[in-house]
């Protein structure tokens, strides 16, 4: 058996009293989409939040190819090239025009020249049918646009895993096909990605696992077929049903 | 990828407003109004005008305060000092602009080892922001060259000016302060995740933003300052209103006072109506930014 690209072993998490992550384990294998799902407060963005370091956990164990991610080897800036992420509220830097909100990671921090990483930028940008918007500021593009520069600055560095925290959640009804049809792109192109979504049709589609989290600790985790149509956990039936009322399934 | 796809799924802007509705008014609807508020206040000031002027007092108050021939050869002196108030204000400016943002940064600074700077950029802003700044002008500009240290200056302008810059910069780091707080959260999670050091991030993500957000409160601190160097005139600084000071000590005239205070007015009103300017340009950005 391959070492798994992302393994989560064991994780656990408190915010001050209160435990977000509870005895999470999770292996995600290299070209594999794994969709979280679960209310609000389950604990799915702080899991996706752990993995890049963005926020501490208390015990357990998270290593990418095996490395755990605090070994000395990342040094400061390798585990932020090897993952990327991306956020619900896209944080672009707002004084920055868009290709150089792309190109300031890895010229500031990875050391590419600036015609390389401009190079690089461009080609992204035309993939995700933005590259006419590079000389603009955020602010002048909807949030669809701004998302997918977003994605675009996470792919930057060339990641091996993507990390999505509701990155639609944000976004206009109508706008959000766009952007999902870009995850749909990436993953056809064999990238790793953990997805936190509240778009369930889309989480069938693509995932090539879902995982059902409640108070911290993954509930079920299955195919999307089978969690979707036959969920085992009462929890999860529950929250599927609460979806389908909410006509969002 | 399918780069169409992605593209066309949000439709193009609608181009141009639309043209306004042109109103009908009549000659007297539209004028009226501009006719009344001519008159009225024309009246009003009028009157006024000729309240003070019929008072018994005016001619005195006339010769003491508007004396065209006191004015007139009190001018060069006032102008001269005014000169040195005006260049005493920009220098500080540029002083104040980059020592603020460097007690700023001290103050936000985190982790253990950013302790020491962080105590004293608040022992720092609470001493020199607590005191007046009259006090801190004497200690500076009369105590510092009492000392008469070997090699260090003893102009009294200087270590004046110094102190004004002290204490401006407690303020403007503050200024600074709120604007690095202003910035959301979200754009330290985005650098800290591209693996941005912490300095990165303030330089490239965080003092960008603030700055900008804090640009009228920055400029209204400038008009301040502008006034505020004439606090120079306490420690002999022969800089504006000394030398007004100077021409009515001599003449017991106050002309030159209202020299001065014109040649001040001159200065700080168009740097005000700049600052209301650029103040309101910010709150229209920021609220076209939320729609």
């Amino acid at each position: 058996m391959s070492t798994p690209r992302v393994a989560i072993d064991d994780l656990t998490k408190y915010y001050g009293q209160t435990l977000v992550l509870d005895e999470v384990f999770l292996d995600v294998d290299e070209h594999e989409v794994v969709c979280l799902i679960g209310a609000s407060g389950s604990g799915k963005s702080t899991l996706l939040r752990c993995i890049n370091q963005l926020v501490p956990f208390d015990h357990g164990e998270i290593r990418i190819d095996g490395v755990a991610i605090d070994d000395p080897s990342f040094g400061k800036t390798g585990l932020r090239k090897r993952i990327g992420i991306v956020f619900q509220a896209y944080n672009l830097f707002p004084h920055l025009k868009v290709i150089d909100n792309v190109t300031l990671a890895p010229r500031k921090v990875h050391g590419v020249t600036k015609p390389d990483a401009e190079a690089r930028a461009h080609e992204l940008l035309g993939l995700l049918g933005m590259e006419e918007f590079a000389r603009k500021y955020p602010e002048q593009l909807s949030g669809g646009q701004q998302q997918r520069v977003a994605i675009v600055r996470a792919l930057a560095t060339n990641p091996d895993v993507l990390l999505l925290d509701e990155i639609t959640a944000a976004l206009d009804p109508e706008l959000i096909g766009g952007v999902l049809d870009v995850i749909r792109d990436l993953k056809a192109q064999g990238m790793t990605m953990m997805i936190v979504t509240h778009e369930m049709g889309f989480a069938r589609d693509v995932a090539d696992r879902v995982c059902f989290l409640e108070e911290g600790r993954i509930l079920e985790e299955s195919p999307p077929q089978e969690l979707f149509s036959d969920p085992q956990h009462p929890s999860t039936r529950r929250f599927l049903q609460r979806i389908i009322e909410a006509g969002r399934l | 990828m399918s780069s169409e796809r992605a593209a066309s799924a949000e439709p193009a802007r609608r181009a141009g407003p639309r043209p306004p509705v042109k109103a009908t008014l009549s000659p007297r609807e539209r004028y009226a109004p501009l006719a009344i508020s001519v008159v009225s206040t024309a009246l009003v000031f009028g009157l006024l005008w000729r309240v003070i002027t019929s008072s018994e007092n005016w001619p005195l108050i006339q010769r003491q305060f508007f004396d065209v021939d006191a004015m007139r050869a009190s001018l060069p002196q006032v102008f001269s000092g005014f000169l040195v108030n005006m260049m005493v204000w920009v220098i500080a400016l540029v002083v104040i602009a980059v020592l603020g943002i460097v007690v700023a940064i001290f103050r936000s600074l985190t982790g253990p080892w950013a302790a020491p700077l962080r105590v004293f950029a608040v022992i720092y802003i609470d001493l020199l922001r607590g005191t007046p700044s009259i006090l801190l002008v004497l200690l500076f500009g009369l105590g510092v060259p009492a000392l008469q240290i070997p090699g260090m200056t003893t102009s009294r302008l200087f270590w004046g000016s110094v102190a004004l810059v002290l204490g401006y910069t407690a303020y403007t780091s503050e200024v600074y302060r709120s604007g690095i707080e202003a910035v959301p959260d979200g754009q330290r999670a985005a650098a800290k995740a591209l693996g941005l050091t912490q300095w990165q991030t303030l330089r490239f993500s965080i003092l960008p933003q603030a700055v900008r957000n804090v640009i009228p409160a920055l400029l209204n601190l400038a008009v301040a300052l502008q006034k505020d160097v004439a606090l120079l005139s306490v420690i002999g600084a022969r800089e504006a209103v000394r030398e007004a000071q100077i021409f009515t000590a001599r003449t017991f005239n106050f002309s030159s006072y209202i020299v001065a205070t014109v040649l001040f007015l001159l200065a700080t009103i168009p740097m005000a109506r700049f600052t209301d300017w650029v103040t309101k340009r910010d709150q229209e950005r920021r609220l076209q930014r939320t729609l």
